[in-house]
């Protein structure tokens, strides 16, 4: 019952911060949100799962109740984690407080809306992360938009109405494909499955219950449904080319907002297609393998090319998390146990060095009130330690050994480059190492024309240092960075036991 | 014997309508000087409470249902009582009990409420009889018991020139459609010999057993079967007889437009389900050439598509809520539109109809009440001058916000599961077009829903005192609108019993 007390106490901490007085909503949503943080710290340290929950593997307080029963199926509130769920679960809980505290300074209007909003979406990407029923998982699917929706288009910059207005379209759309994806599957199986329990789908995929429907044979079902979901899923993470939502998303979003947004709403996308078209469907996914493989080196390159030609900070921060999500696909597509568990480790890497830089490149702007790369220049001199945190963030973007990053990307590489399951692996592999390359031009030049130098920017006020609670959460991001550099293993142990089942899972390894 | 009371007591729920307002009309008048507005819509509001009260507890103690004895039959076997009958009465009175609680407010100033309150009242009365209406004859009364004090009530503000406007023309097109019904119930019984429903499915059945049964006459029934179609798509606002409908939701008072447009369409859809289901069953009616499925499909077709369309290009909140209200009138001729005659799915699919019936009597309502409390204020009537109302109303535009996120079908919300299981439904039915028309069309909803929320929310007010008419608290109309929100959020986790309820009683129609 631990992982509904974390999910309901999210929901009446947003209830409660929605109903405080603007003046202390911020705190009040602060201190509110370490309950859960606090609680998943507990959930990980008495965490005794083993293997992947939807291949059979033993759920970790797994909880399962039936909602309603419908047309021979149940539906039911089941929840549970496994060593892919427990990570992300963490991150959330983790940058959420941080986020917060970093909206202090910019959210000056209606903030108990705001905060609550917030801890409203927090609420439940927790479910997003835990549920193992489909239906209950995609309303906690949708109900994250709802709040981004607002998050975009009412504390947004001056495009904000056409960023929502975009952001939920695009997300809508998706989910609807994989919506009718996922169901063509369920309508395939028929009698073979009583609910919609993901496990007992997936159990029943792999023993072969898809039958004809409406004279589709099975095979064409199984590979529309991929394709349909794939297609879903892909907006979400974003992968080139269904990624133009994301730049506008996050220019026009606030600060805090896109914290989440890179830091753990694109890991919704990822962690869907691990669960769904690569644990459900792996056949379906390695008879694709090249043509995924290549979207995933043109997401990496694309993306930092992309990034290279922005002048405005949060712009290249944007598209460089387009190129960090090609190598998760990568990872994902190559079905080793270093890939598919690097894939699900830079998830988590990318979480915390997306969202540092994003709240640096926020606390830089919040000083400055503009973000054009040629607006401002030795900016290290005014906020030295703002600008230091950064660029540390910007080198574990690099890939500089000892951070997330490169413990992410290099189990990426390793389990990629020899990968059976991926004709050409090397090939691939290497045009995707060369994204790194691009990645350090166009970072350093960035932070070289901005924050050093002789000190230059036009304004009628003095720049300073960034108060306190501006620069915490930048350190305790580095910290943790550096930490799960160090030592991976606190999360990659438990997630390669529950890679290892999604990898044996496709025939050419099995 | 009902809960060890005599039979008659079956009609509990119909007669405490009747009754109060009965009780209303009486003490208006007898002392029309001590008349006040409050203390009749309590008393009108109790005793549509009440009426919930007996129809849960009839329900909840299965009464009339199969495990409980079956249907219970008084006069003569022209009423029937049973768990459908329950279901549409608890509708009824859930929308009555929350219109005659907003009308307080809407109607604070009027000279003479009292009549509202009976005439709603009555008007709910005739709707609960028609749930109970076992013979044509007491289906005729009762459809002329809704509309007669429908067409008072539209035209209720009689200074107002589109009240009045609205009420001719609701009362044109009804006096016809009326005329037509009627004629098509002589047409039935000029070929079966009966007005019972029992009887003119077993002459319709003759046919299959082999005996004469129709005969030649089978054209002649074939033309009432269509013209009693046509008595149902005026009361429930489809093609070809929903031109009036814009109209007269536009033109007469809101909680008028909330009552019309969830209570009587489902008092049209429970005329539909019940004589097309119990006197003219599919299987007997296609052997005898009479394929209402067909046409009742196409008629959902349209419906869904024309309201769809129309509303997407509506300006004025209120009547693109008419026009959505067509569409809504379109998903749910689902219920009897993919009935086939084998019988496998049709409880189902029906079932699913009466569910999403339910919660659009709430979320439905809901939003017609928003705008009578728009009306209440005097903002205006297009989606710009709705622009920033949260600002200044954040809790009743949270509540739109949700009713309109409903009504398009987005997964937090009931409609989701509404819509999805109608939709399933028919899939399973063999009705793949029709689910898949009407999923597109929900989709498309989504795109003037979210007008209405991106107004309140995001837009700017066109002016800074463009809100400062908002100067009172209609604490009654708030209490109804945030109550039918809440309702729809709960209608979610609370939809088990709601659809195995509404399958149980559709199946026993089969």
């Amino acid at each position: 019952m631990i992982l509904e007390a974390l999910i309901a106490a999210a929901f009446l901490s947003a209830l409660l911060v929605l109903l405080s007085p603007n003046e202390w909503a911020g705190r009040l949503a602060f201190a509110l949100s370490l309950i859960p943080f606090v609680g998943s710290l507990y959930l990980w340290s008495g965490f005794d799962g083993s293997g992947n929950a939807l291949t059979g593997g033993d759920i970790a307080y797994q909880t399962q109740i039936e909602w309603l029963e419908f047309g021979g199926r149940s539906v039911s509130w089941f929840v549970g984690l496994d060593g892919i769920s427990l990570p992300l679960v963490v991150l959330t809980t983790f940058l959420v407080p941080l986020a917060i505290l970093s909206a202090w300074t910019p959210i000056d209007t209606r903030q108990s809306q705001f905060y609550g909003l917030m801890l409203f979406m927090e609420a439940n990407l927790l479910g997003v992360f835990t549920a193992l029923d489909f239906f209950l998982w995609f309303v906690f699917w949708e109900a994250v938009l709802v709040p981004m929706y607002f998050l975009i288009g009412v504390w947004g910059g001056p495009r904000r109405k056409y960023a929502a207005i975009k952001f939920f379209v695009y997300t809508n759309a998706a989910s609807l494909l994989m919506f009718i994806g996922f169901m063509s599957l369920t309508f395939a199986l028929g009698d073979s499955v009583t609910s919609f329990a993901l496990p007992e789908i997936t159990g029943a995929i792999a023993d072969g219950g898809l039958g004809t429907w409406f004279g589709v044979a099975p095979d064409q079902i199984a590979m529309l449904a991929f394709l349909a979901m794939f297609a879903g899923f892909a907006v979400k993470v974003p992968i080139v080319p269904v990624h133009t939502w994301l730049p506008d998303a996050h220019v026009e979003a606030p600060t805090p907002v896109s914290v989440l947004l890179a830091g753990v709403l694109l890991k919704m996308g990822t962690y869907a297609l691990l669960r769904f078209n690569f644990t459900m469907l792996p056949d379906q996914a390695s008879a694709l393998a090249i043509p995924i493989a290549a979207i995933a080196v043109i997401s990496v390159i694309y993306g930092a090319m992309l990034a290279l030609a922005q002048k405005d900070l949060k712009r290249i921060v944007a598209y460089s998390s387009v190129s960090s999500m090609g190598y998760v696909i990568l990872g994902l597509v190559v079905f080793t146990e270093y890939g598919v568990g690097g894939a699900t480790f830079q998830m988590v890497a990318h979480g915390l060095i997306s969202g540092l830089m994003f709240m640096a490149v926020g606390v830089v702007y919040n000083a400055t009130h503009t973000r054009m790369v040629g607006d401002m220049a030795g900016m290290a001199d005014r906020m030295p330690i703002t600008v230091g945190i950064l660029v540390a963030g910007a080198f574990g973007y690099m890939g500089l050994p000892l951070m997330a990053g490169f413990a992410g990307e290099f189990f990426i590489f390793v389990g990629s480059f020899s990968a059976p399951a991926l004709p050409y692996a090397p090939v691939f592999t290497g045009l995707a190492m060369f994204g790194i390359v691009i990645v350090a031009g166009y970072l350093l030049s960035a932070m070289q024309s901005t924050l050093f130098g002789p000190f230059e920017l036009a304004t009628d006020y003095e720049v300073g240092p960034a108060p306190f609670h501006d620069v915490a959460p930048l350190a305790v991001l580095l910290v943790a960075i550096i930490v799960l550099g160090v030592a991976p293993d606190i999360f990659f142990e438990m997630i390669r036991d529950a890679a290892l089942p999604v990898v044996e899972g496709v025939s050419i390894n099995g | 014997m009902v809960n060890g009371l005599p039979e008659v007591t079956a009609l509990l729920p119909v007669l405490l309508l009747g009754f109060t307002g009965l009780a209303l009309l009486l003490v208006d008048t007898l002392s029309p000087d001590t008349r006040s507005n409050t203390s009749m819509a309590v008393v009108s509001a109790f005793g549509a409470l009440a009426s919930l009260a007996a129809t849960a507890w009839f329900v909840s103690t299965g009464v009339g249902s199969a495990d409980a004895g079956g249907a219970i039959t008084l006069f003569a076997e022209a009423i029937k009582v049973d768990t459908m009958a329950l279901f549409f009465t608890a509708i009824f009175a859930s929308v009555t009990s929350l219109v005659v609680v907003a009308a307080h407010d809407y109607f604070h100033d009027h000279s003479n409420p009292a009549t509202f309150y009976s005439l709603t009242l009555f008007a709910a009365t005739g709707m609960s009889l028609l749930a109970v209406a076992n013979s044509l004859a007491v289906v005729f009364i009762a459809l002329e018991m809704v509309s007669l004090p429908s067409y008072v009530l539209v035209a209720f503000l009689k200074q107002n020139r589109g009240s009045v406007e609205a009420g001719l023309k609701y009362f044109l097109v009804g006096a016809l459609s009326s005329a037509i019904f009627l004629f098509g119930i002589s047409l039935v019984y000029a070929a079966t010999g009966s007005l019972m429903l029992a009887d003119v499915a077993s002459v319709l059945g003759d046919i299959a057993a082999g005996t004469d049964g129709l005969g030649s006459r089978s054209g002649i029934a074939g033309l009432g079967i269509v013209m009693i179609l046509g008595g149902v798509a005026f009361k429930t606002a489809s093609v070809p007889f929903h031109f009036w409908a814009p109209d007269a939701y536009q033109g007469a008072p809101a909680p008028v437009s909330a009552f019309l447009s969830s209570a009587s369409k489902a008092a049209g859809f429970v005329v539909a389900f019940r004589v097309f289901t119990e006197a003219f069953p599919v299987g007997a009616s296609l052997s005898a050439n009479i394929n209402w499925v067909l046409a009742f499909g196409i008629l959902a077709a349209v419906t869904m598509t024309l309201g769809n369309f129309a509303a997407a290009v509506q300006e004025e909140v209120k009547r693109m809520l008419a026009y959505s209200s067509i569409g809504h009138a379109g998903y749910a001729l689902i219920g009897v539109a993919a009935l086939s005659a084998d019988g496998g799915g049709n409880s189902a699919v029906m079932g699913a109809a009466m569910a999403h019936l339910l919660v659009y009597g709430f979320m439905n309502t809901g939003a017609f009440l928003f705008v009578a409390m728009a009306e209440r204020w005097g903002v205006g009537r297009t989606f710009e001058d709705y622009a920033g109302l949260a600002r200044r109303a954040p809790v009743a535009s949270t509540a739109m916000a949700v009713f309109m996120f409903s009504l398009a079908g987005l997964p937090p919300f009931a409609g989701f599961f509404s819509k999805y299981f109608l939709f399933t439904g028919a899939i399973d039915n063999g009705f793949l077009w029709l689910a898949a028309i009407g999923a597109i069309n929900s989709v498309i909803s989504l795109y003037y829903y979210s007008r209405v929320v991106k107004a309140l929310f995001i837009d700017d007010p066109a002016s800074p005192t463009a809100l400062d008419t908002i100067d009172v608290r209609p604490t009654a109309l708030y209490a109804a609108v945030v109550f039918a929100a809440v309702a729809t959020v709960l209608l979610l986790p609370g939809f088990g019993p709601v659809i195995e309820t509404a399958e149980a009683a559709a199946s026993a129609l089969f």
